[in-house]
């Protein structure tokens, strides 16, 4: 009764809660889960992505970062700034338009809606007439020219997206000049492109479907040239001085026309097939880009010949008699090019190519020799092989930190050394506290290795476990391999490769030790790898053991995959973390957990049959326990079962039906109006309970059993140095927690660091517990006399943590999925009980102790558990008395594998996937919060376009140098980006060196 | 109890253990390995076969310490007739036919006169088969109604004690919606449903809940707001003392109460969500329940053992009285004496058993002795 009355409403401990406490979703890591849209202005120097779920975001400089999302959820088409704006336009595919825009708020630029509007024809037009294809935001900045299915081309004033139905460019206009041999009325259906003249604002390129282009005088109202192109349309492009385009074609092909203002009707300059001559697929987007010495370069993508190459994801550079056929990992959303955009430059003088796939972003160098690929500072493609596990390290030593680094700069060789150009903006987030790693298994045997710290997930090396076993794929099996004479030269770009060539490679636990830098790894198929970190490459045999789980238990056959062959003979390993002991479980059942303990040079390992334990010093197998249930056969018949997954994917079909009703409806709700709505919503509810009722999803209720399946399962490895035995003397110590509620602790005796090598280390089984309520145990934890959980191994030989309490008493906390209970230590007995499950009907998914600090005091800290519910909410909860003391919603609790796929860091921030690209990160403490913070400054600009150098900024910086080429105003850019670290100096020459260009 | 103390002195060795069975007239005598008693099965095939009579369909009892004769017919009651027997194990046996259970319970082998007069007058016992209502420590509860006096009529709050016995609980939820009158006006919402009944399971043995009938409390917790999966799970980590609530489908066997004054709370069923009375009752009847799940401990391969409770210190005292509550010895799940404990006819066992009479003269009678 007591309970309900005084939830804890100590005002203290309340105000207390609000210092240590706080929970935000800070950024999102990685690429967006599919992407539909892709749009850069030179003018900002910023990137936008918008995706197929109405979410846009802008990346500049690394740090600088924006996201919105619309309302609607609805997938984004296009996005284009406005130029010489902090201003863009979405258009989505329900026909809406959104102007968003970057304001300075507190210190800090947001992205915001400003405006929302859908085009609408007179009543009673079909909806074709006024469906968007083309937007061409015009240079005055005071209007859109959108082109529609129909042919007009509608005016929409800026900012105020009103119609200025008296200016709109009507086929009929457009067809009155236009000798009508050669056209007619269906001419000038669907407009495909608009593009403003270069050099004179007045006049716009339209283009339409069927091959029609029309330069069109805005002032006089009427064409003053056309164009008869024979093929479908596909794009248009400028040449920088106004005198030539370029139009594309559904055939493949590629026009130049000559502009000028004499002739009326113009001849095609140049008509090319780049891969004929036999059909190929169409040019989808065609650059042409002039250059000092006269060679322009031409850029398009698509093209292919369609029978051979038709399945090619591509974008052809042809410059001078360089061709090279980037060939995509995945479909090529949109690309552009990177140039000089002064307007006062007479060359265009192509910098790079960034190009938007569905799963990647790839940049490409056009100014280094052989067009290198640049590494990107974020939307790195997380799943370029599936996630299988994630491991986070807080606070890195420099030296590990470095050596690790320069481990992954060996690998990057390849990358060309140009500095970022996507770098608008500023970032003015601190400095982030610390240096975390986030380390990612992979399903192809690879661990990868990210910089964690800041807003940029940031790949800083890569770990393949591959090179250890024998593999069906030839590691030489090389696709980059294409001899010269190839047509089309084709070059593989990208890193996503989502096909595993053995799915026994996968990575599912992984276990770094930041002081030792020992790795430990483990797999699918029962392998468990121990690392060091060498700074050199090497070749040696890696100490091959196999730990049989089974032992004495007789009549048991396993039905899964066999086990990895292993590479006989010393092996060749790059610089980096080097496998030297290889342990592999029999059966080869996926291992379910690991613990190293870097000091006592051991591993732990489980899977579903039992747990072993490695010493990999004397490199010798200790023992080995089975805990499977002698009634469990289903742990035998292979990779987490039949039985399981069966109910699984029953359950998830029907939440997928639900959902796709749930989407069918808001997609009907988007069109009718709100009567027609709510019929259809009232007919739905209906619906569904008429189904409900029909089949209602039902649940048994049953106790647990012993004899239940996968009781033996570990889940939980955990080495301690506390009081098993008795009182006065303490121990190491090996904690296994099982499936089946059962906790195991063995006593471990490892001899001291001079005869470690000489005598074995011995270990002891001296206790076991049965949780009654037989849930599996996901956590153990010891804490000393003060109540802190014991340091990690050498933390407190690196002097960073505080030596743990050995005076008073220790007590053990078991986490299973159902209840947080607290035993004393060396007599068990039960001390205090948290029971979640009984009380709010969630089970533990995942747990962590955490360090939570103050945010008003720089003295006060202290541990609490972190832990993630199957209803994916977060609930801090108090150690040791087990007090909840908040909870936040985090992630929707349909979302599985976001759920499943989260990680906490020890300062209470986290990790979950949203999608099987992207991490979300977020923070439950007031004091650790990792956020994009940045700024973007509108340069002021003249009319005469250029910039006055005021407020000495880095765009308006490199606005203000007209006369600078492409390589000075690199320059610039990389002095801007020391400026960033706040260097005085740097800035001051920076701008004496502007000041003396002028 | 004179007879059990006799047959102490004709001990035979500390682990093994004396049987004295008798059918009919017949006796036969053999001897059972105390520790290792084996399933029932086993054991009435065992009788069968010492017997002879490997056909018959029988029914088995045994005398305990108090000299009541109490059935063996599950491996519990096996087990319990075992660990009491003190040495000598009296089985008794008869044919399923012509079996008399009301020889069965306290004071059955005292009142054997009675007995006896069945017996004589057969047609008497048939025409008043006799009822027990007792309940001999020997049998453990299954499922009671509790809170009766606090809970308004159309609710039943069901307790199902679910440890130690091999039967599943047996029963299925779903979800639905119900029709709640509130403040607005009839309302539609949605609500957890009992939706199968395994047969032979604890739930429908008890017979105290029906498939439609609406969950509203687990262990003292509303489920309103929650999803099938937490109720499941709810009700899954509280199975080894599952209380929940209901409103039953079927209204019409409500308990009636005497005067309707004091069911208060009765009078506007459904115009209230459940009452915040029973909440805190349902809270009380929790921090009961925590004895029960006590784990076991095994230190150096020893016995395993229950854990003990720590003394609390007093540091933890606090936070000890807000997660944990009342914490009563009840170690073998027995209930405490002040709860209210209805035990329901189709739940418990009430047999009625013969003893012939011959067979309390022909006792020394020796029988053909097994060690197993």
């Amino acid at each position: 009764m007591r309970r309900f009355l005084r939830p804890g409403h100590d005002p203290v401990r309340e105000r207390l809660k609000r210092d240590l406490f706080q929970f935000n979703k800070t950024v999102e890591h990685g690429f967006p889960h599919q992407p539909s849209a892709l749009g850069y202005s030179p003018f900002l120097r910023l990137m936008a992505i918008g995706t197929r779920s109405g979410a846009i975001k802008l990346y500049g400089a690394p740090g600088v970062e924006f996201m919105g999302l619309h309302e609607e959820n609805n997938t984004v088409m296009q996005i284009h700034f406005i130029p010489d704006q902090c201003q863009l336009v979405t258009l989505l595919d329900d026909n809406s338009l959104h102007l968003w825009s970057l304001k300075q708020h507190g210190g800090a630029s947001e992205l915001r809606e400003e405006h929302r509007f859908t085009l609408r024809g007179p009543p009673g037009s079909p909806p074709s007439a006024t469906q968007v294809t083309a937007v061409l935001p015009h240079s005055s900045r005071e209007v859109l020219y959108l082109g529609t299915e129909s042919g007009n081309i509608f005016v929409v004033e800026l900012p105020s997206l009103r119609v200025l139905e008296d200016r709109t460019i009507t086929p009929e206009a457009v067809l009155q000049r236009i000798p009508e041999d050669n056209c007619n009325r269906r001419s000038c259906e669907l407009v495909e492109a608009l593009q403003e003249h270069p050099k004179n604002p007045d006049q716009i390129l339209i283009g339409y479907s069927r091959g029609l282009i029309v330069l069109w005088d805005l002032q006089n109202n009427k064409p003053t040239q056309h164009f008869l192109g024979s093929q479908q349309l596909e794009n248009l492009y400028w040449q920088r001085d106004g005198s030539k385009f370029i139009s594309c074609h559904y055939d493949g092909s590629y026009t130049q026309w000559p502009v000028s203002s004499d002739n009326r009707q113009s001849e095609p300059l140049e008509n090319t097939v780049p891969y004929g001559p036999f059909p190929c697929k169409a040019i989808s987007k065609i650059y042409w880009q002039t250059t000092k010495n006269g060679l322009p370069y031409i850029i398009f993508q698509g093209g292919m010949p369609r029978a051979s190459y038709g399945d090619r994801h591509s974008i052809s550079v042809i410059h001078g008699s360089q061709q090279t056929a980037f060939d995509f990992t995945s479909r090529v959303i949109d690309f552009f090019i990177i140039f000089s955009s002064d307007p006062a430059a007479e060359f265009d003088d192509p910098s790079a190519l960034v190009a938007l796939a569905e799963e990647e972003l790839v940049v490409i160098d056009l100014k280094s020799a052989g067009w290198p690929a640049v590494h990107p500072p974020y939307l790195a493609s997380l799943h370029c092989s599936a996630i299988t596990c994630s491991h986070h390290v807080s606070n890195i030593p420099l030296k590990l930190w470095e050596r690790i680094i320069s481990a992954g700069s060996k690998q990057n060789i390849h990358y060309s050394s140009m500095p970022w150009p996507i770098d608008g903006g500023t970032n003015i987030a601190p400095d982030p506290p610390q240096r975390d790693l986030l380390l990612t298994g992979h399903e192809d045997g690879t661990v990868r290795f990210w910089d964690a710290s800041g807003v940029c997930l940031h790949l800083l090396y890569k770990l393949s476990t591959v090179r250890v076993f024998l593999t069906d794929a030839d590691p030489n099996d090389n696709m980059n391999t294409l001899g010269e004479d190839e047509w089309p030269p084709l070059r593989k770009v990208g890193t996503f490769d989502p096909y595993s060539d053995d799915p026994r490679l996968g990575i599912q636990k992984i276990y770094l030790c930041k002081y030792s830098g020992y790795l430990a790894v483990a797999g699918t198929a029962g392998q468990v790898l121990v690392m060091e970190l060498n700074d050199e490459d090497a070749e040696h045999v890696v100490d091959h053991a196999e730990a049989d789980l089974l032992q004495d238990q007789e009549g048991y056959r396993w039905k899964g995959h066999e086990k990895l062959k292993t590479r006989d003979g010393p092996v060749r390993f790059e610089a980096g973390f080097q496998p030297f002991v290889l342990v592999q479980c029999q059966p080869p059942a996926v291992v379910t957990s690991l613990a190293l303990h870097s000091e006592w040079k051991l591993v732990a390992f489980g899977t579903s049959h039992g747990f072993g334990l490695f010493d990999h010093q004397q490199k010798r197998l200790v023992f080995v326990k089975c805990t499977l249930h002698p009634s469990d056969q289903l742990a035998l018949e292979g990779p987490l079962s039949r039985v399981k997954s069966l109910k699984k994917s029953l359950r998830q079909s029907f939440r997928r039906i639900r959902r796709s009703r749930v989407s069918s409806r808001k997609r009907r709700g988007a069109g009718g109006n709100a009567s027609e709505v709510q019929e259809a919503n009232a007919k739905f509810d209906q619906d569904a309970l008429q189904e409900m009722e029909l089949a209602p999803v039902q649940r048994k209720i049953e106790a647990r059993s012993a004899e239940d399946s996968f009781t033996g399962f570990v889940r939980t490895l955990y080495f301690a140095d506390t009081f098993l035995r008795d009182s006065s003397r303490h121990c190491p110590s090996l904690w296994a927690g099982t499936n089946g509620g059962t906790v195991y602790a063995f006593c471990l005796r490892v001899p001291p660091a001079e005869r470690r090598m000489d005598e074995p280390v011995r270990a002891e089984q001296a206790k076991e517990i049965q949780l009654m309520h037989r849930a599996p145990v996901v956590g153990i934890v010891v804490l000393d006399g003060r109540s802190t959980p014991l340091p990690e191994p050498l933390e407190v030989a690196h002097d960073l943590s505080k030596s743990p309490d050995m005076q008073g008493s220790h007590q053990l906390l078991v986490v299973s999925e159902e209840q947080f209970k607290v035993f004393t230590l060396p007599k068990v007995s039960s001390k205090l009980k948290l029971k979640l499950t009984a009380l709010e009907g969630c089970r533990v998914r995942k747990v962590t102790v955490a360090n939570f600090g103050s945010c008003k005091t720089d003295d006060y800290s202290e541990n609490d558990l972190a832990v993630l519910t199957n209803l994916g909410d977060i609930q801090i909860i108090s150690l040791p008395f087990l007090k909840l003391q908040i909870r936040y919603p985090c992630i929707r609790k349909e979302d599985v594998s976001g759920i499943a796929s989260c990680v906490f860091t020890k300062y209470g921030q986290g990790f979950y996937l949203i999608s099987p690209s992207e991490f979300e990160r977020f923070s439950l403490s007031t004091k650790w919060l990792v956020e994009p913070r940045c700024i973007v400054d509108m340069p002021e600009v003249t009319s005469n376009n250029h910039v006055h150098n005021k407020s000495g900024t880095e765009s308006a910086a490199r606005k203000s140098s007209p006369d600078d080429c492409g390589e000075d105003e690199r320059k610039s850019g990389r002095l801007m980006e020391h400026a960033l670290l706040n260097d005085e100096k740097v800035l001051k020459e920076i701008q004496s060196t502007l000041e003396g260009g002028r | 109890m004179n007879r059990a103390q006799r047959g102490a002195a004709g001990s035979r060795g500390l682990g093994t253990m004396e049987v004295k069975s008798k059918f009919g007239a017949e006796f036969r005598r053999f001897s059972l390995e105390r520790s290792k008693p084996g399933k029932f099965e086993e054991f009435y095939g065992l009788l069968q076969h010492v017997h002879k009579i490997p056909n018959v369909d029988v029914l088995v009892g045994y005398t305990d310490i108090h000299g009541d004769l109490l059935p063996i017919n599950n491996d519990d009651n096996y087990h319990k007739a075992v660990s009491t027997a003190n040495p000598l194990l009296r089985i008794f046996i008869q044919r399923k036919e012509d079996a008399d259970y009301s020889a069965f319970g306290t004071d059955t082998m005292t009142r054997k006169k009675n007995v006896l007069s069945n017996v004589l007058r057969p047609d008497n016992h048939k025409k008043k088969p006799h009822i027990v209502i007792s309940m001999p420590q020997d049998f453990r509860p299954v499922s009671s109604i509790i809170d009766v006096d606090i809970l308004p009529e159309t609710h039943r709050r069901v307790r199902l004690y679910k440890y130690g016995t091999d039967k599943p609980l047996g029963f299925y939820i779903r979800d639905g919606s119900s029709v709640r009158v509130t403040p607005h006006g009839l309302e539609k919402v949605p609500g957890i449903f009992i939706s199968r009944l395994v047969p032979g399971g604890l739930a429908q043995s008890t017979g105290l809940l029906a498939v439609n009938d609406e969950v509203l409390e687990v262990n003292g917790i509303e489920v309103s707001g929650k999803s099938l999966d937490q109720v499941t799970d709810m009700m899954i980590a509280n199975s080894r003392n599952l209380i929940i609530t209901v409103r039953p489908a079927n209204q019409r066997n409500n308990v009636v109460r005497n005067s309707r004054t004091s069911g208060s709370s009765g009078q506007s069923t459904e115009s209230s969500l459940p009452s915040s009375t029973p909440n805190i009752l349902g809270s009380l009847l929790q921090g009961e329940e925590e004895s029960d799940d006590e784990d076991i401990i095994i230190e150096d391969s020893g016995e395993p053992q229950q854990i003990p409770k720590a003394a609390p210190t007093s540091e933890s005292i606090e936070s000890l009285s807000q997660i944990e509550l009342l914490h009563e010895s009840t170690q073998n799940g027995f209930l405490p004496s002040s709860e209210v404990n209805l035990n329901h006819s189709a739940g418990s066992i009430s047999m009625e058993y013969e003893v012939p009479e011959q067979g309390r003269k022909s006792l020394e009678e020796d029988g053909t002795i097994i060690t197993l």
